[in-house]
């Protein structure tokens, strides 16, 4: 150490920095710099989702207009006629079941909905990430090609197979297995049905993710440890690929409570979903305040959905 | 702990002798070649009952554009109790042999028989053979604790025991405070312990382990070399090892089956293997060697390089020209008469010995001599210093080629 020369190591040209001072700079320029990259998403957001939200939120709470849009006058007829109805000749408010029962078909249909394209998109999902390296995109490319065409186009396609007329019961019909055409349109399962079609590669797509980077050498493990492969795929597989399960069943389930193309097309008048609510409220009904109220309900049955959801499914099993 | 080791080794390579053909004390085991068939005879107890696994006349070809024969007509018998390695370079077909073991790949030909009965038709999860895979392939959702429980649970043992099983594992691998960790909050050396105590705790009759010390750095590798040794010792299960590191099979192993474009080029204990090798691939891959050309004739070889000396002949090479080899170790600088005449060319200083490569005068070709160093250092010879090299008695060994 005969090289150091105290006196000129003690001057040095600045002034020493307080401890702590060089470190509370640099995080308060990373701050800086992490609010000005996140502006662009923050002003979308914004505008985009809490701007018309709010205005939803207000016309809620407002009376409907002659022709259509709102009046300015305060009203809470449009949150309560979601279940209720004020009668026609003496304006008292009774029990309405006609929403009630669209709001449960919207459940249940999209619950049917989200668990027929679990069932059918796990073992395609498995299917493909089995496949050889450069076959998987290929299927995967298959896929995802209906998502291509218009999502009207896709709905007009089903109806043409299951109408009266279309292509299944004729086939039924010509074999004989049935003497007239099976009434299939304008029916819940014309609508499951749809949404299945429409909504499987939403499943496949986030449960791929997951199985591929699944390291196919557990299952040999599992084997090894005298497991059958109900054992492997309920101990191992399903464990491990569940957050794809739930990613998938989130994209499905809350598209299929609004969907309104599918049920419109294959469910007819009669067979109203959730969407289809809303949007006669802003059409033919007139009454925007009712669709804004309806829009919130969804919403609030859409997060309560979810989160019962994740709350089950991230239960863990107690580990010892 | 050592010596009882020895003395069930030296039990166990005692018997061999009566199944091998007519070779001195180093007979090499049945070789990748037909077999007299072994069939478990009902009256024929002092051979089957020593046997745990038992391939015969395995084959292995995956078919494709090109026919690759990962195991072409291997047979080989591993002991009970013993620890058995499978050595050769990546390819040689040493896992595939380890997988039609435990039942992941059915072999094309053959049988695999186990403790007597014919298991070639069991699915992995019915055979009483459990692995430790090179990646560990634990659990990654499950504790410590659950990865060893698991294939108890699947043979459906009762909760107590298994739980006291899973407190024997733990503390057979020095685990037990890590138990309620997941496997991916521990380390790689105590992934490989976890990986061992969950293959260990069903008590299958055979374990086997594929290359697991591949991943550790060298200190842990040679920490769970011991342990693994200990651990075959406190249990006494078959343990059939697959690795491509020669020392780390000479250091573990009762006996080594060395491999190559899937056969078994020999069969011995780690001192066969390695002193008397067969064959020049199995010389050249385990240790270093020099190959030195010579004229057999009996018992004895004369060097293209001068002198005659005896010889061991362990595959029973017929008189004519042959190679020979010569470890490293076992030449040494002399000034007898009838040491060999060469030159110096390198000298290498690797701490606790000097690696000299030489050539020998006469014949020309290169040997490489390991020299151990001196406290007081230097006194080797000079780079292009002419030398005397001396060869130990019994160091020249006669190699199939």
């Amino acid at each position: 150490m005969a090289y150091v020369t105290p006196e000129s190591e003690a001057l040095p040209l600045d002034a020493p920095a307080e401890p702590g001072a060089l470190e509370a700079e640099h995080s308060s320029r990373d701050v800086r710099q992490r609010w000005f990259l996140s502006l662009p998403s923050i002003l979308i957001i914004f505008f985009f989702a809490a701007g018309p939200l709010s205005v939803m939120l207000l016309y809620s709470f407002l009376t409907p207009g002659n022709y259509s849009g709102v009046k300015w006058e305060f009203s809470t007829d449009a949150w309560s006629s979601i279940l209720m109805q004020r009668d026609i000749f003496d304006d008292t408010l009774q029990w309405a079941d006609a929403h009630l029962s669209i709001f449960w078909r919207s459940l249940s249909l999209s619950m049917i909905t989200t668990a027929l394209t679990l069932i059918f998109g796990l073992p395609t999902a498995w299917f493909i990430s089995t496949r050889p390296p450069g076959r998987r995109e290929l299927w995967l490319f298959l896929m995802t090609v209906p998502s291509w065409t218009n999502l009207l186009v896709r709905t007009i396609a089903v109806q043409e197979m299951i109408r009266a007329e279309g292509v299944i019961n004729n086939v039924l019909v010509f074999v004989g297995i049935v003497d007239e055409p099976v009434q299939m349109m304008f029916t819940n399962f014309a609508i499951g049905l749809g949404m299945t079609y429409v909504y499987l590669p939403l499943m496949v797509l986030p449960i791929y993710a997951a199985v591929e980077k699944l390291d196919k050498r557990l299952l040999e493990a599992c084997y090894d440890l005298y497991a059958s492969r109900w054992q492997a795929f309920y101990r191992v597989i399903l464990p491990l690929v569940k957050p794809g399960i739930i990613a998938g069943s989130i994209l499905v389930f809350v598209p299929c409570l609004g969907a309104y193309v599918v049920p419109r097309v294959l469910g007819g008048g009669k067979n109203l979903m959730f969407g289809n609510l809303i949007e006669l409220q802003f059409g033919a009904g007139r009454n925007w305040p009712l669709g804004a109220s309806l829009s919130f309900t969804l919403m609030v049955i859409v997060m309560v959905a979810l989160i019962f959801y994740i709350r089950v499914t991230s239960q863990e099993r107690k580990d010892g | 702990m050592q010596n009882l080791r020895y003395a069930r080794q030296n039990e166990t390579v005692g018997t061999t002798t009566e199944t091998g053909q007519d070779g001195g004390p180093n007979t090499i085991m049945q070789a990748q070649t037909d077999v007299a068939e072994p069939a478990p005879m009902p009256g024929d107890t002092s051979n089957t009952r020593e046997i745990a696994i038992d391939a015969r006349k395995i084959s292995k070809i995956y078919r494709g554009e090109d026919e690759v024969r990962a195991l072409d007509n291997v047979s080989v018998r591993i002991r009970r109790n013993e620890f058995f390695t499978l050595l050769g370079p990546s390819g040689c077909g040493k896992t595939t042999l380890l997988r039609v073991i435990a039942g992941f790949e059915p072999p094309t030909s053959g049988q695999l028989w186990l403790n007597g009965k014919d298991i070639s038709r069991l699915p992995p999860n019915k055979r009483p053979v459990n692995t430790v895979f090179q990646n560990y392939a634990l659990f990654p959702h499950m504790s410590v604790a659950n990865n060893i429980k698991f294939g108890l649970e699947m043979l459906g043992k009762p909760k107590a025991e298994i739980n006291q099983t899973v407190e024997e594992m733990l503390t057979l691998v020095q685990m037990q405070a890590m138990k309620a960790r997941r496997t991916s909050e521990i380390s790689g050396g105590q992934q490989q312990r976890v990986a061992l105590a969950r293959a260990l705790a069903p008590k299958p009759e055979v374990l086997l382990l594929d290359e697991p010390l591949s991943a550790l750095d060298l200190k842990l590798r040679k920490e769970m070399q011991m342990e693994l040794k200990r651990l075959q010792h406190e249990t006494g299960i078959t343990f059939i090892f697959v690795t491509h590191d020669q020392e780390e099979a000479l250091t573990m192993s009762d006996r080594i089956a060395v491999m190559s474009a899937g056969k078994i080029l020999q069969i011995g204990s780690p001192q066969e293997i390695y002193q008397r090798p067969a064959e020049r691939f199995v010389a050249n891959f385990i240790g270093e060697s020099n190959f030195l050309d010579a004229r057999l004739s009996g018992g004895s070889v004369t060097l293209k390089a001068g002198g005659t000396f005896p010889v061991e002949n362990p595959a029973n090479v017929a008189d004519g020209d042959v190679s020979v080899l010569l470890r490293p170790e076992h030449a040494f600088l002399s000034d007898a008469e009838d040491a060999l005449p060469a030159r110096v060319e390198t000298v290498v200083y690797s701490g606790e010995a000097t690696s000299m490569h030489t050539r020998l005068e006469q014949s020309g070709e290169p040997v490489k001599l390991r020299l151990a160093n001196a406290p007081t250092g230097s006194g080797m010879p000079e780079e292009g210093a002419q030398v005397r090299i001396g060869i130990q008695p019994g160091a020249l060994s006669v190699l199939k080629d």
